[in-house]
């Protein structure tokens, strides 16, 4: 049953000349669940995201959203078929208002006179503001600089911004990496929010503490190749962390150290 | 556009506690800023209180002497408004992050471009104007062109036009005038009624002769107003900050100026054409060069190959004294044209006074400093995360 799937790769690989970046990776969104892609540094993360906002094409294997083939050329084509990326930099001007950064590029517009076209600010401000606070992020003035905002502020802007602009798929690049406990929280929070409105997520995170609260099914990404794809019913926080490269590595340190120390 | 975007039905959903109501929102943490305090952090600010500033210091040592009659004030006002052309134009490139160094060649170009074709080649005045806006505006894509293509810094690529140009406008004047300088053009443009009514002289005589009638205005003995008219330069200076004010703070394009400007990638991403806005900018620019050089030749009557020396350091200091970043992004039409009052009144009012008039650059030189270092403050102030 595929149709269940809004968006679905299948034995995808992609290729950098000799490097091999994905190889045979499968992954597969279900309509309004949040799939949390784990993986370290370097394990295509990176390349994964960039085939699905069309970036990158595949180098062999399929795409398919809503169970259909797709071939997109540029990110703006994954766009228009509401698939949605959020970078790591936010797409938004630190110097510009949170109305005009949320209107960056799809400006509302409205005639003076019936006759000259001008950008209806007003508009702008109040809608950024209302959307903002849907998604229980209360700005101080939708006029403020966005460069006064904090990481987490902003990060729900720009997610805000994606969902307002009719993303079906939202594509989340490391969301709370940068962030502090709190802030992380209010991204998940904002996440949940977003599948609640029937919106599917992709969330990238090599943090499992981040992933497992707010994830219905988690695929792990290693050095280019999937672990396997788990239901969150099938598996637990431990033996995700331990799946996750490193965490191994992590335990025999802990068990290391707690050696010394006894 | 908007109204063709898909929007998500994101109030429907049924499985939400409901939001808090609107009441309910106000946060602890939102502090209520005093009118005047958003008022300071415009960027226009600095140059209207620099503007200030300096009509308060010249009300003291100069107030006495004409500088503020009308004829004084024409005078001044007049030189604000060259300047402020070209600083409408370096200032909406510079927010949108990028630099124009041969707007001062531009000028001069400009100037030889009209010239050299009516006086040298029998052309129609009207032909040259058209001809030397044409020469221009192109010029300004090739500018913009080799910097969005060459992703090179634009200091570097109108630095070489801003050489290449002053020599050209030096070769053109000594093959056809074997002189620096084309005169006789005045008289030309007089005889042009479509360029004399646009760029010659002064307008709105009528209104001007009634006002000396009703003795609102000062009368020379023979019963003409002390000023013909207004200068059409100062119309034009009008005319281009209204436009390039409008379009900045009420388009979608100034909108795309801000984000290109406060940062390409995210623009790019945001699907704004950066390499569009960027050439129009330089294309505009050079627009506001040549309609100075076109404006300057018509009214002294000659094109000189030493025109607008320097101007494009006038436009720029103008530009950053009315709060524009030299980083691109941020900054107000309203303060340029502040900024380049500032240089009318600090140029021409100094010999109104007992002071040297060599102080003048220094004056500005202080004052462009102290304009940095503020601008430096707001952004800080304004990318600082609480």
């Amino acid at each position: 049953m595929s149709d269940d799937y809004i968006l679905q790769l299948e034995n995808v690989s992609k290729f950098f000349g000799t490097v091999i970046a994905l190889q045979d990776v499968t992954l597969r969104l279900r309509r309004g669940e949040v799939h949390c892609l784990l993986g370290d540094n370097g394990a295509g993360k990176s390349t994964l995201i960039k085939t699905l906002a069309g970036v990158h094409p595949p180098s062999g294997g399929r795409y398919l959203v809503e169970g259909h083939d797709v071939h997109f050329s540029s990110p703006r084509e994954a766009l228009d078929r509401g698939i949605a990326t959020v970078y790591q930099d936010l797409a938004l001007v630190p110097l510009m208002s949170v109305a005009r950064n949320f209107f960056a590029g799809r400006e509302p517009m409205r005639k003076w006179f019936g006759l000259i076209p001008v950008m209806d600010v007003d508009y702008a401000a109040r809608v950024a503001e209302e959307k903002l606070a849907d998604m229980g992020i209360h700005v101080r003035s939708p006029h403020q600089a966005v460069g006064t905002m904090s990481g987490g502020e902003r990060q729900c802007l720009a997610i805000a911004r994606a969902i307002h602009f009719g993303a079906k798929v939202l594509i989340l690049d490391e969301p709370t990496a940068a962030l502090g406990v709190k802030q992380s929280c209010n991204v998940l929070k904002l996440i949940h929010t977003a599948r609640a409105r029937g919106i599917s997520v992709i969330f990238i995170t090599h943090n499992v503490h981040h992933a497992y609260p707010i994830g219905d099914s988690f695929t792990l990404l290693n050095r280019g190749q999937s672990m396997g794809t788990f239901a969150k019913d099938d598996i637990s926080r431990e033996s995700l962390l331990d799946m996750m490269a490193g965490g191994s590595e992590i335990q025999s340190l802990v068990a290391e150290l707690e050696g010394r120390a006894a | 556009m908007s109204s063709t975007t898909p929007h998500l039905p994101l109030t429907t959903s049924k499985d939400k506690p409901a939001m808090p109501s609107r009441a309910m929102q106000t946060d602890e943490r939102v502090r209520r800023i005093s009118p005047w305090r958003s008022f300071i952090g415009r960027p226009e600010f600095g140059s209207i209180a620099g503007t200030v500033l300096v009509f308060v210091l010249f009300g003291i040592f100069a107030g006495d002497s004409g500088m503020f009659n009308l004829d004084g004030v024409m005078n001044w006002a007049q030189v604000a408004a060259y300047l402020g052309i070209i600083a409408v134009g370096a200032c909406l490139l510079m927010i949108a992050g990028e630099f124009d160094l041969s707007i001062g060649s531009m000028i001069g170009f400009a100037g030889m471009m009209m010239a050299v074709p009516s006086m040298f080649m029998g052309w129609p005045m009207w032909a040259s104007v058209l001809f030397a806006f044409a020469g221009c505006m192109g010029l300004g894509w090739l500018n913009g062109y080799l910097v969005v293509r060459t992703r090179l810094p634009s200091f570097i690529v109108t630095l070489a036009f801003m050489f290449i140009l002053r020599g050209l406008t030096l070769v053109l004047s000594t093959y056809f005038s074997n002189s620096t300088i084309v005169s006789g053009v005045g008289d030309k443009v007089g005889s042009d009624p479509l360029v004399s009514t646009l760029f010659q002289g002064s307008a709105l005589h009528g209104l001007f002769a009634w006002l000396a009638q009703a003795s609102i205005i000062a009368k020379l003995p023979n019963g003409n107003p002390i000023v013909a008219g207004i200068p059409k330069v100062l119309l034009w200076w009008l005319l281009m900050a209204a436009a390039a004010g409008f379009v900045l703070s009420r388009t979608r394009f100034g909108n795309w100026i801000f984000t290109v400007g406060g940062d390409a990638v995210a623009a790019q991403n945001v699907g704004v054409p950066v390499r569009r806005v960027k050439i129009s900018l330089f294309v505009f620019t050079a627009f506001c060069a040549c309609l100075f050089g076109v404006l300057q030749v018509a009214d002294v009557g000659s094109a000189a190959a030493d025109r607008g020396l320097q101007k494009e350091f006038e436009a720029i200091i103008a530009a950053v004294i009315g709060g524009a970043l030299l980083t691109g992004g941020y900054g107000s039409v309203v303060g340029a044209c502040f900024g380049a009052l500032i240089f009318g009144v600090v140029q021409i009012g100094i010999s109104y006074t007992s002071f040297d008039s060599d102080w003048y650059r220094v004056f500005l030189g202080a004052m462009l400093l102290l304009a940095v270092l503020f601008n430096h403050y707001v952004r800080l102030h304004a990318t600082r995360s609480k």
